[in-house]
């Protein structure tokens, strides 16, 4: 069959190699350029990072001095806040979440099963942004008045947490800011959660509960122990997205970079709180060498967590498929 | 209390919470959404999209921010759809379970979840110091490397749930790789395909943080994009942090655009979906 330039339809041989072959490595261009960014983030944050890096050294992460005009930029009180307000996140979704996939998996009809997972679902596609506007207006007041005068009556008197819940109930700080975070990593920590537990052999559900057993016990001695990487999968995706998140902390962390004590009630920052307060102020140098240092901190961490929930995740699915 | 009647309790006790839980979730999702109608509605009007981003306390609307947001994610969904969905095919029809392929995924699955400041540090540092000032293009950038992972990974999920008869039945009719895949796989997974663009466009309309570094903001009508460049979200923050009434007001308008267009995004891009399947 000779090859005609006319007809389209019928082109050789060789032309059909040739647009084979070039659309095989444009697609395969553009994966590898997944990994250039990849590679690229990386090695342009530690670049822009070295000024600071070279001259704080590890040091930057043990000083709690943020101080501009002298130059001198420590990581601590930042880090501190990233940590402190995932770790509240964490101690609320974790439970409300697994409430919400165990409701969705055993207890919902199931004509209600669809919409509520979408409901769950739509809050997640909430943008950040609307959780901060909403958090620092609507939430904030309400929290101060009410929930932090509670906390402060009731938890604020054990021994040993008690210094957590004191001081004065202004709304905005790092309690509040843990608190948005969890409403908005619910959504992801639950959604896996559901995802995982609707992997469970129906015939070992069913032998439980023919063996008398109650919902509960079905969920906690059967599902719970069969899915427990995917479990621990979601909650590091939750993790890392909370130490991620931007702008719904920056409204209602307070943004001052002070310690005074424990307290939860305070103001404070975030690594990304302090990047998305000052970085496009910052002046060229330091200032904002430090700022992409911070940055680069957390990127690694979140890539840590990230991969860690992966590796969970995929041994789950790689358990799955073996027995299937 | 005997053993029986315990875990009975217990039982209770536990689907009580679940309930609870449930419960819980729903109610910040009807009360955020409740929240920005009630206080956002009513601040919509013509002046709204005809008037300029205002000094504080004088009239204005956010035209030349819904302009500038329309704009760099619109420029940005041209860029980043063709992209992904190249990476996509790469990583369901030639990759498979290459070395390569999972490293992309793996990276890929990574960006899913990065933060987006970190994203937004990244085009600053590439983009912006270089050149020595904040630009739409910059902002559209950031917004493309949000958008690819979404659509790579969907693009790849939707086109693996293509089943094999149809590549091999293609292949039998002589037609060659790249033409079974566009004309044939990719066309059997539209509507998914779709569906993830939809979902990745979702996304990028509310991001704040990356475009802080890199567009920044600009108070006047600007079609430069060369220039800062005006956006909804970053006049939402700037207004919702200010203590000026009217910008807060004007901020609920922005926040009640913004949650709209991404809900209904999303159910747009379910419903699709939800009637691809049952055909």
């Amino acid at each position: 069959m000779a090859a005609s330039p006319t007809s389209a339809s019928v082109p050789g041989p060789n032309r059909q190699g040739l647009q084979d072959l070039i659309f095989k490595w444009t697609t395969w261009f553009f994966a590898v350029f997944v990994l250039l960014v990849m590679a690229g983030i990386i090695v342009s944050l530690v670049i822009s990072a070295w000024p600071s890096i070279e001259r704080f050294g590890f040091g930057f992460l043990t000083s709690s001095e943020w101080n501009p005009p002298k130059e001198r930029f420590g990581a601590l009180v930042p880090a501190y806040g990233t940590i402190v307000t995932s770790v509240i996140a964490l101690i609320i979704a974790v439970p409300v979440s697994f409430g919400i996939a165990l409701f969705l998996t055993e207890l919902s009809p199931r004509w209600l099963k669809r919409p509520l997972g979408t409901a769950i679902e739509l809050l997640a596609a909430i943008p950040s942004i609307v959780y901060g506007m909403w958090g620092l207006l609507v939430f904030a007041p309400i929290f101060g008045q009410y929930v932090q005068p509670w906390l402060t009556a009731t938890l604020g008197h054990v021994p040993g947490i008690g210094i957590l819940f004191s001081g004065p109930p202004i709304g905005i700080g790092l309690l509040c800011a843990g608190v948005i975070l969890a409403i908005m990593i619910i959504p992801f920590i639950a959604s896996v959660m559901r995802d995982v537990f609707e992997l469970t052999p129906p015939m070992l559900k069913e032998s439980a509960y023919g063996l008398g057993a109650t919902t509960w016990e079905v969920m906690s001695k059967v599902v719970l122990p069969y899915t427990r990487a995917g479990t621990i999968g979601g909650i590091m995706l939750g993790l890392g997205r909370a130490l991620g998140e931007t702008m719904a902390v920056t409204f209602v962390i307070g943004n001052t970079n002070l310690l005074q004590s424990f307290s939860l009630y305070q103001s404070g920052n975030s690594i990304t709180s302090a990047l998305a307060n000052e970085f496009s102020e910052a002046s060229p140098g330091l200032h904002t060498a430090a700022l992409i240092e911070l940055g680069l901190i957390l990127f690694i961490i979140t890539l840590m967590v990230l991969a860690a929930s992966k590796l969970m995740l995929s041994r789950m699915a790689r358990a799955e498929g073996s027995k299937s | 209390m005997n053993r029986r009647a315990w875990r009975k309790l217990v039982n209770r006790l536990a689907i009580g919470a679940s309930v609870a839980a449930m419960a819980f979730g729903l109610a910040w999702l009807l009360s955020i959404l409740w929240n920005v109608i009630s206080l956002g509605v009513g601040e919509l009007g013509w002046a709204l999209f005809t008037q300029m981003t205002p000094a504080p306390g004088s009239q204005g609307g956010l035209a030349n921010a819904i302009f500038g947001s329309a704009l760099m994610v619109g420029v940005a969904t041209l860029l980043g759809t063709p992209i992904g969905i190249l990476a996509g095919i790469y990583l369901a029809e030639y990759g498979a379970r290459s070395w390569l392929a999972n490293v992309t995924r793996f990276v890929n699955d990574m960006l899913l979840s990065a933060p987006s400041i970190v994203i937004g540090l990244f085009v600053y540092a590439v983009m912006v110091a270089t050149v020595g000032n904040f630009s739409g293009w910059a902002g559209i950038v950031a917004l493309t490397l949000l958008m690819l992972p979404v659509v790579i990974r969907t693009t790849e999920n939707m086109l693996l749930l293509v089943p094999n008869s149809l590549r091999e039945a293609a292949i039998a009719l002589g037609a060659p790789r790249w033409r079974v895949i566009t004309s044939v796989t990719l066309r059997a997974a539209r509507a998914g395909v779709i569906t993830g663009v939809l979902l990745a466009v979702a996304r990028i309309s509310g991001e704040t943080a990356p475009l802080l570094f890199t567009s920044l903001s600009n108070q006047f009508w600007s079609t430069d994009l060369n220039a800062p460049m005006a956006n909804l979200p970053v006049t939402i923050f700037k207004f919702a942090m200010s203590p000026y009434e009217d910008w807060q007001r004007l901020a609920w308008a922005g926040v009640f655009l913004i949650t709209m267009g991404v809900l209904v995004l999303n159910i747009l891009a379910r419903t699709l979906f939800k009637d691809e399947l049952k055909r």
